[in-house]
C-alpha cells in the first residue's frame, strides 16, 4: 500500500480537473484514440479479459467476459449503458469520479463502445444528481465540439454519441434490467433472465451495462496493459485499483483509492483515521447495505477483494463500508435498513413486496420495545421466504426475479443471527419485568 | 388549465425525440422537463405529455407513480429532502428533521402555509461520506449541523 499512487482519483481536487483542456494535457483520450485507430474490437475485449477487471457495480463479474456475450454478427444496434444510478446505501464513489474527472468516465465509454461496436451509448444517472448530470452534459458537449463524439470520432469512421439520461428516484433502477426498463420509459421492474441484456437488452437489442468505476479503469488498462493491471493489489484473481467508500463511525469518512485486497483494518484505522471518538469497533457492513454485517472479530486480516470477502461470508459488493462503533444499536440499524428495502422494493414479486413490509413492521415493533421471542424465528422465516436458503458455496436460491430479495434477506438475517442478544433486550416480556 | 411547453422546452423536447432511438424512451426526460416547468405533474400535463409521446395517459401514469421524484401535487418552493438511511441516521438525521419540523411548524410531508417549504424524509441520497445530508431542490447540503441548517434556511426565508 505504501508505494501505491492513486490512478482513478489522481486528479481529484486539482483545479479544472473536470475540463477537457485539463484532461487532454494529462494523457486524456490517448487510450480512446489508440482503441479506435489501432485496435480491433477483439483486441480491446482481450486486453480487458486478460487484465482481470471485475465489474465495480457490486456483482464483480469479469468485464471482458460480459462484453464477449454480445453477439458479433447481430444486425441489431448494440447499446452501452453506463450505470451511474449509485444508490446502494454506503456507496458514494461514482459521484466523485463524475464530479472530478468526467472525461475519464467518457473515455472509458468510448473504449467499451469500440469493444462491443456500439454507436449510441447512455449514461443512466440517478435523478437526484442534478449537478453531476449537468457536468456530464458539459463534458459531452466539449467532446462533440472537438470531434471526439459524433460522426467519425478522432478522424476515424467510427460514429458514437452519448446521451445523459436521468433517473427519477428508484433504487431498483441500479439493477441492470430494471435500469433498461426505466430507460425505455417504464416502471423500473427487473426482467426475468434469460434472455440476458447481452442478447435482449434495451429495445430488445444487445446491451452491456457497466458501472462508472468499471469504465473509468479502461483508459488505464489500454495505456498500460493487462499485466500492469494484474499486478496491482493483493490478489491476481481480483486485481486493480479500487475505490472504497468509508462512512459511519470513522474519523475521516470519504472515498479512498487503494489496491484491491487492502486489509479492511488498514482502511478503517489508517486511511479513515480510526473509530470516531476512539471508541471500540462493533461491526462493519463491508460492501453496501446488501452485504451481511461482519463482527469486529470477523474482520481481522480480511482482505477487501471479491473472493476474500465472499469467503468471509459477506460480499465486497459496491465497497460501501459502513463502520459501526460499540455504542451502535444493532436493532435500530437493522430496522433502518429493512425500512429502506421496504420503501425501495419495486413491488413486482410478492415475496419481496410483502416480505420487506413484514420485516419492517416486526422490526419496528422491536424498536418500540414490543418484540416477541417468537419474532426472531419469524424474521428468519420471512427472510428465507424472500431470499431463499443462504449458502454462499452454492450461490443463492432466491425466490424473486432480481437479487433485491437476497439483498434484503442476507443482511437482515446476519443482524439477527450475529446480534441476537441485542434483539433479546427489546423483548416485551423483559420490558415488563 | 392546459399544459404546453415553453418554446425553449419545446425545442429541447423535439431535440430529445430526434436523439433517442424510440419515442417512449423520452418519457423520463420529458417528465423532468414538464415538472421543472410546472412544479408538478397535474392531470392536464400528463394528458398532454401522453399525446406528445404517443402513449395513453394511464400508461404514462403507470411510469409516473413508480418514481419518488415525480409528484402529481404541487409542493413548496423549496423541497427539503432529508436523507434518513443508515449513514445519515447514525449522524443525526432525525434531529435535523425534528429541527426543521419545529422551526417551520410542519410535519414530514407537509408544506408551510406560505407555500415556501415542503419537508420530506427520503431514502439514501448517495452521500454517506458527508452525512447527514439534505437535498434542497437541485442542491445537496452536506455535513449538516443544526446551526448549519439554520444558516441555510435563513438564506432561503
Amino acid at each position: 500500500m505504501n508505494d501505491f499512487q492513486p490512478i482513478l482519483t489522481k486528479h481529484v481536487g486539482q483545479p479544472g480537473s473536470a475540463t477537457l483542456d485539463y484532461y487532454l494535457i494529462h494523457e486524456g483520450y490517448q487510450a480512446a484514440r489508440q482503441a479506435i485507430h489501432e485496435m480491433t474490437s477483439d483486441a480491446v475485449i482481450q486486453v480487458v479479459k486478460d487484465s482481470g477487471l471485475q465489474g465495480r457495480g457490486g456483482a464483480g463479474f469479469p468485464t471482458g467476459v460480459k462484453w464477449s456475450f454480445i453477439p458479433r454478427n447481430s444486425r441489431k444496434p448494440k447499446y452501452l449503458i453506463n450505470n451511474a444510478d449509485e444508490s446502494e446505501p454506503g456507496t458514494f464513489k461514482d459521484r466523485l469520479l463524475i464530479n472530478h474527472n468526467p472525461h475519464q468516465v467518457i473515455e472509458g465509454m468510448i473504449i467499451a463502445s469500440k469493444a462491443i461496436d456500439c454507436h449510441l451509448a447512455f449514461i443512466y444517472i440517478r435523478g437526484e444528481f442534478v449537478k453531476e448530470a449537468r457536468l456530464l452534459e458539459t463534458a459531452l458537449e466539449e467532446c462533440r465540439a472537438n470531434h471526439m463524439l459524433g460522426k467519425g470520432i478522432f478522424g476515424s469512421n467510427f460514429d458514437l454519441d452519448i446521451l445523459v439520461h436521468r433517473g427519477a428516484g428508484a433504487y431498483i433502477c441500479g439493477e441492470e434490467t430494471g435500469l433498461i426498463e426505466s430507460l425505455e420509459g417504464k416502471r423500473g421492474w427487473p426482467r426475468i433472465k434469460p434472455p440476458f441484456p447481452a442478447i435482449e437488452g434495451y429495445l430488445k437489442s444487445p446491451t452491456v451495462v457497466n458501472n462508472v468505476e468499471t469504465l473509468a479503469n479502461l483508459p488505464h488498462i489500454i495505456l498500460n496493459g493487462a499485466d500492469w493491471f494484474r499486478a496491482i493489489g493483493a490478489s491476481h484473481d481480483s486485481p486493480g485499483p479500487k475505490l472504497y467508500c468509508l462512512s459511519g463511525h470513522v474519523k475521516k469518512p470519504g472515498v479512498y483509492e487503494a489496491p484491491s485486497g487492502i486489509e479492511l483494518t488498514e482502511l478503517i484505522y489508517e486511511l479513515a483515521g480510526g473509530i470516531k471518538d476512539d471508541r471500540r469497533l462493533k461491526a462493519v457492513i463491508p460492501g453496501g447495505s446488501s452485504s451481511p454485517v461482519l463482527t469486529a472479530s470477523e474482520i481481522d486480516g480480511l482482505k477487501m477483494d471479491y473472493p476474500s470477502v465472499k469467503a468471509a461470508g459477506s460480499m465486497l459488493g459496491s465497497a460501501g463500508i459502513m463502520v459501526l462503533d460499540e455504542t451502535t444499536d444493532m436493532v435500530q440499524v437493522c430496522y433502518n435498513l429493512a425500512r429502506f428495502y421496504a420503501h425501495e422494493s419495486c413491488g413486482q414479486c410478492t415475496p419481496c413486496r410483502e416480505g420487506t413490509t413484514w420485516l419492517t413492521k416486526i422490526l419496528r415493533r422491536f424498536t418500540q420495545g414490543q418484540g416477541r421471542r417468537e419474532d426472531l424465528d419469524l424474521i428468519l422465516e420471512v427472510t428465507d421466504n424472500i431470499g431463499g436458503l443462504i449458502d454462499f458455496s452454492l450461490g443463492s436460491y432466491g425466490k424473486t426475479i432480481c437479487p433485491f430479495g437476497e439483498a434484503v434477506a442476507w443482511p437482515v438475517r446476519a443482524f439477527v443471527q450475529k446480534f441476537r442478544n441485542e434483539f433479546m433486550d427489546y423483548l416485551v416480556e423483559d420490558a415488563v419485568a | 388549465m392546459s399544459f404546453a411547453f415553453t418554446p425553449e422546452r419545446k425545442r429541447l423536447f423535439k431535440e430529445l425525440v430526434k436523439r433517442y432511438p424510440d419515442k417512449r424512451s423520452v418519457t423520463l426526460p420529458a417528465l423532468h422537463l414538464a415538472q421543472e416547468q410546472e412544479g408538478y405533474l397535474g392531470r392536464e400535463t400528463i394528458e398532454a405529455l401522453a399525446r406528445m409521446l404517443g402513449s395513453a395517459p394511464s400508461t404514462l401514469m403507470d411510469t409516473v407513480s413508480f418514481y419518488t421524484m415525480f409528484t402529481t401535487r404541487p409542493r413548496g418552493k423549496y423541497l427539503l429532502q432529508v436523507c434518513q438511511t443508515l449513514a445519515c441516521s447514525l449522524a443525526g438525521a432525525d434531529q435535523v428533521v425534528d429541527h426543521i419540523s419545529k422551526r417551520h411548524q410542519i410535519k414530514v410531508g407537509e408544506t408551510t402555509p406560505d407555500g415556501k417549504f415542503t419537508l420530506l424524509k427520503v431514502e439514501c441520497l448517495g452521500s454517506c461520506g458527508t452525512a447527514p445530508v439534505v437535498q434542497i431542490n437541485d442542491d445537496y447540503y452536506e455535513r449538516l449541523t443544526l446551526d448549519k441548517v439554520d444558516r441555510i434556511l435563513d438564506k432561503l426565508a
